[in-house]
């Protein structure tokens, strides 16, 4: 119970494998022992990036921020975070991108808009993670095998073919892109879901199947359609 | 009352029991519902996550559907749809970029939205348009003695609020105890249970379903009773792998709607309890029980 959680996340490995040649804030989680800044420097910037993020629909508001906290406070997952969300917001409006990035923090929200809800400036801190995975996504920034973006991408792929999503292909799928031996540590959940007849395999589609794909390359080629 | 049914994948999938408890407490109740016709998927959180324009392209082909039907009044039962269509609905109205890419998107397919669905939860619907008087008269095997902690999860009350409070939602204690349940005081009733990622990062979903389900036992509850597929299958599933990080904490959750349905008499066997992984058991305590315990503590004082 008190491990250290982002040891357990896997993702140290890519923390730790920041640029070459500068000091890293390695020691976070008091496993190793390397005297590193913990502040950032102008320099870090990647100049307009908050800007960018800002002008994106449901992400303008962040230029209010007053860092109050409320929304790591509320955060029923800001423990195992290494920004709290609060210091995303900072350091994604001071243009900190590849921090922001990099962070687990944008990988680790679950969308329970808690934090949206209490800001006292009504920033959609959930749109804003949303924006930043996106981001990640776009520039591949994330773990190799890391399942939250193999998730994504399997689920959005299964939807455009078929319209519908068949959850225990999905599972399956994610499982075999990320770590099937995960999968045979749940044996007992997949015998669960047999014994009480949720365990289907047969793909789920609408009728017009070809509907989605076209409705979606519409939105990637405006001139097109 | 007639209303458009989104039943969204989970309920065709690992939450059928949902769709199988919700649709017979409806028919009991007069709703009357039609499938939304083809409708796909909503997208939910994995693609609102990645792609915000793709994805309310994706749930607006179901509120042009619904529009296009005749009813366009939607039943969402599943909380991600229910955030997501309205989630849609929103973003349609506020932002005009994003009304002239859905405008184009549904254009290629050959529909329109005119962007006034209304997208309600059953919860709602239960509550506001059916009545909480309506739904006692129904009742013929009142769930006296049961203790149930109403569990609301995140989705159908953050971030738009539409039928209850945001902190203190009691559209579902007010069902519950109208159908002759007790609910539990159960402060974690909007607390997240942590979505996909009992899959993606167990150690923190696995963490949230045991607080979740350990503050439920300490409240003394029989049960868990919730509104969303996910919810009930993290809360129900990972039984085993919490009990292997914190210790055995047994408490079955089922939906709402199979409480209903056990309240109204229908069989149990039709309410898809049989689907759960933990169990859920619950006989009504025969009427002369308290008589027969009164006789025996007056024996035992003799």
């Amino acid at each position: 119970m008190t491990k250290p959680p982002a040891a357990s996340l896997g993702l140290v490995a890519h923390k730790a494998g920041s640029k070459p040649g500068r000091p890293t804030v390695g020691g976070r989680n008091g496993s190793d022992f390397k005297i590193a800044r913990t502040i950032k420097y102008e320099s870090d910037r990647v100049v307009s990036f908050g800007r960018d993020v800002m002008s994106v629909p449901g992400c303008e508001q962040l230029e209010s921020c007053i860092q109050r906290g409320t929304c790591s406070g509320v955060c029923p997952l800001s423990i195992y975070m290494d920004y709290t969300p609060r210091q995303v917001m900072a350091l994604t409006r001071a243009d900190f991108k590849n921090e922001v990035l990099r962070s687990h923090t944008i990988w680790l929200c679950a969308s329970c808009y808690a934090c949206t809800v209490e800001c006292p400036q009504q920033i959609r801190i959930t749109d804003i993670m949303y924006e930043l995975k996106q981001r990640a996504i776009l520039e591949r920034i994330y773990p190799r095998h890391f399942p939250i973006p193999v998730l994504a991408r399997e689920f959005n792929a299964m939807v455009r073919k078929h319209g519908r999503i068949t959850e225990m292909v999905l599972v399956i799928r994610l499982f075999l892109k990320t770590d099937w031996l995960a999968a045979l540590g749940n044996w007992r959940l997949g015998l669960d879901l047999m014994r009480t007849g949720r365990f289907s395999l047969i793909t789920e589609r609408i009728k017009n199947h070809g509907d989605i794909a076209r409705m979606l390359d519409a939105v990637d080629h405006p001139k097109e359609s | 009352m007639k209303y458009s049914y989104f039943p969204g994948c989970s309920l065709k999938g690992l939450g059928r029991a949902y769709e199988e408890s919700l649709l017979p407490v409806m028919k009991h109740l007069g709703v009357e519902l039609q499938e939304l016709d083809d409708w796909n998927c909503c997208g939910a959180t994995a693609y609102m996550a990645v792609d915000e324009a793709k994805a309310c392209v994706l749930a607006a082909r179901n509120l042009a559907l619904a529009e296009r039907s005749g009813n366009p009044q939607i039943m969402a039962p599943c909380a991600a749809c229910y955030l997501v269509l309205n989630k849609t609905k929103h973003y349609f109205h506020d932002y005009p970029a994003m009304k002239a890419t859905i405008d184009r998107a549904l254009a290629a397919v050959g529909l329109t939205y005119a962007g006034d669905t209304p997208v309600r939860h059953p919860l709602d619907i239960l509550l506001n348009d059916v009545g909480i008087e309506a739904i006692k008269q129904k009742v013929v095997r009142p769930l006296q003695g049961l203790k149930v902690a109403s569990y609301y999860g995140c989705q159908i009350v953050r971030p738009y609020a539409t039928f209850d409070d945001q902190n203190n939602p009691t559209s579902m204690d007010r069902l519950l105890e109208a159908l002759g349940a007790t609910v539990v005081r159960y402060p974690l009733k909007t607390k997240c249970c942590g979505g996909s990622l009992t899959g993606t990062v167990p150690e923190a979903g696995i963490r949230m379903v045991y607080i979740l389900l350990n503050e439920a036992r300490k409240r003394g509850a029989d049960c868990l009773a919730t509104v969303c597929p996910l919810c009930q299958f993290n809360l129900d599933a990972y039984h085993a792998q919490v009990r292997a990080e914190y210790g055995d904490v047994i408490v079955p959750t089922v939906y709402f709607t199979q409480l209903m349905g056990l309240a109204f008499g229908l069989p149990a066997k039709q309410l898809g309890l049989h689907r759960a992984a933990v169990p859920f058991r619950w006989r009504p305590a025969p009427p002369e029980a308290p008589q027969v315990a009164a006789v025996a503590a007056a024996l035992g004082s003799i």
